[in-house]
């Protein structure tokens, strides 16, 4: 009987739409807008690739070892050095870290010895073109370069 | 076509997907209909076939580590414990227990995030919108714990081989704890809009029904066997990474229609949350590290790790030949066993009902095609 009367005044109907009323509450809602609000990516978040530079000279942190290039599933990160005369050392020359390929798994990251390369919690990385994927050492170290419109 | 009158049956063969929206990805169904009725259907996949398992024969194993994220996407970390299990055997180490909780926390989450996504789309496809935006509501919160953990949402690529990378952040067992106390209310109130909604009920009763001996005989696992009432959990059967010590229970339902494999999974999710409530208040300290060297090299073997995804059982088959990198690996995903007995369900029954039905089956592309 009570199963009937429930059936006849659309109970179960009534129970879902109490439910949707009562998550109507204003503070509820979840909208980000995005350009204006910059969301905060964790701490931890691996985004686009930096490579560190001292901070009290200018110079790279990078000390070449290759071992981010080994490292990597996709070997999508290229380093080449020249040996230094004067002080016997390998020198950083060149450093490109082709980011369409990447899958920011953070294994080159684990892989440096001297925190030089850092997946950072930047998070825009597209371009117009597919050169613009592959980052320089330069890009690395100073961050992508947007197209500036004027408006 | 001029004898053909209205009365004659034709036999109609349609194309469902790839493209269509309640495929869940890539699949290709073809239909055989008679009217409404579904004579017979064949499954065509391999869409997203990216060859992972020939990748991993030319990577080292570290570096095959995130691949296997990219399989099953909604449910990574359940794939990365997969694979770093198997791995963890062939080496014969020891994961720290401290490492074996964490995991199990994880895990534990991830299924909850696979299961709200599954729900969510589930409902979607038969026609309730409302519970999409409540799921992904929650789903979000788990991703986010995912993301101050490992640094990603989705391919999280959280545990490496031997334990973890990643010690726990700070405030992340009261986040835990908080997300469990947030989530069971909520639970509740997907049920109340479902459960005894007339229309999902009229939708989901008596519908692709799979008995348990049919399960057993196609090879399917996870939710989808355990709604035909075989008490069958891997976490029971052979506990893998300290399951042994949490008390939970298997929720089993009978008929094994699509209603009962919704049941089930809504069950799930309160169990998970037990678990993780269990294993959050008992985190031991220590190690997060096994003893694992910086060069992973297995000895010559073969190892074979199964675990409950929560699509079904997930095996990983590892050879290895002694060097860095695995000779062959074989995965063993739920999801592309589950499919094949989509044509035993379907049979007989009716065209909106396929969607019904690949929606409970709860596959996803990515792992069928691999």
């Amino acid at each position: 009987m009570a199963g009937l009367l429930k059936k006849i005044f659309l109970a179960d109907l009534f129970q879902g739409l109490w439910v949707t009323f009562r998550n109507q509450d204003p503070k509820l809602i979840y909208t980000e807008r995005y350009p204006e609000e910059r969301p905060k990516v964790a701490e931890r978040y691996r985004g686009a690739p930096r490579l560190n530079i001292n901070p009290d000279n200018g110079e790279t942190l990078c000390i070449a070892c290759n071992l981010c290039a080994l490292a990597c599933p996709e070997t999508l990160i290229v380093v080449t050095s020249e040996r230094n005369e004067e002080t016997k050392r390998k020198e950083l020359t060149t450093f490109t870290y082709d980011t369409s390929r990447c899958m920011f798994c953070g294994l080159c990251e684990d892989a440096c010895p001297v925190d030089a390369l850092e997946l950072t919690q930047d998070f825009e990385m597209a371009t117009y073109t597919r050169e613009g994927q592959i980052w320089d050492r330069q890009t690395l170290e100073e961050g992508p370069r947007p197209t500036q419109y004027k408006c | 076509m001029a004898d053909t009158t209205f009365l004659d049956s034709t036999e109609l063969v349609l194309n469902m997907g790839p493209q269509h929206p309640s495929t869940h990805g890539v699949l290709r169904v073809i239909l055989k209909l008679d009217g409404e009725k579904v004579l017979g259907t064949e499954c065509i996949i391999g869409y997203l076939h990216r060859g992972v398992e020939k990748i991993a024969e030319n990577r080292t194993y570290a570096q095959f580590n995130p691949y296997v994220d990219r399989m099953d996407y909604v449910a990574a970390i359940s794939n990365g414990l997969g694979y770093c299990l198997a791995v963890e055997k062939l080496l014969n180490v020891e994961v720290p227990a401290r490492a074996q909780a964490i995991r199990v926390i994880l895990t534990e989450l991830n299924r909850i995030a696979s299961h709200l996504l599954w729900l969510g789309t589930h409902a979607l496809d038969i026609g309730a919108i409302t519970p999409v935006f409540y799921c992904l509501r929650e789903r979000e919160e788990a991703l986010k714990i995912f993301e101050k953990y490992c640094g990603a949402r989705l391919t999280t690529h959280a545990f490496r081989i031997g334990g973890l990378l990643y010690e726990t952040y700070d405030g992340f067992e009261q986040e835990i704890i908080d997300f469990c106390k947030m989530f069971l209310p909520h639970v509740d109130e997907y049920e109340e809009l479902l459960t005894n909604n007339r229309i999902w009920v009229g939708r989901l009763k008596d519908v692709g029904i799979l008995s348990g001996d049919e399960c057993k005989e196609f090879g399917v696992t996870g939710p989808v066997l355990r709604a035909a009432g075989v008490k069958w959990d891997l976490r029971k059967a052979q506990p893998y990474s300290g399951y042994e010590k949490y008390d939970f229970e298997i929720p089993t339902r009978t008929n094994g229609d699509t209603y009962d494999r919704y049941i089930v999974r809504m069950e799930e999710m309160r169990q998970s949350v037990r678990i993780m409530e269990q294993a959050v208040a008992a985190i031991p300290e220590g190690p997060i590290m096994g003893k694992v060297g910086k060069v992973i090299k297995p000895p010559v073997g073969e190892a074979y790790v199964s675990i409950e995804a929560p699509k079904g059982e997930l095996g990983y088959y590892a050879v290895s030949d002694g060097s860095t990198q695995p000779y062959r690996v074989r995965v063993r995903p739920p999801s592309f066993v589950n499919l094949q007995a989509l044509d035993r369900m379907i049979r007989g029954g009716l065209v909106a009902d396929v969607v019904a039905v690949i929606g409970t089956l709860d596959i996803v592309l990515g792992e069928i095609d691999r």
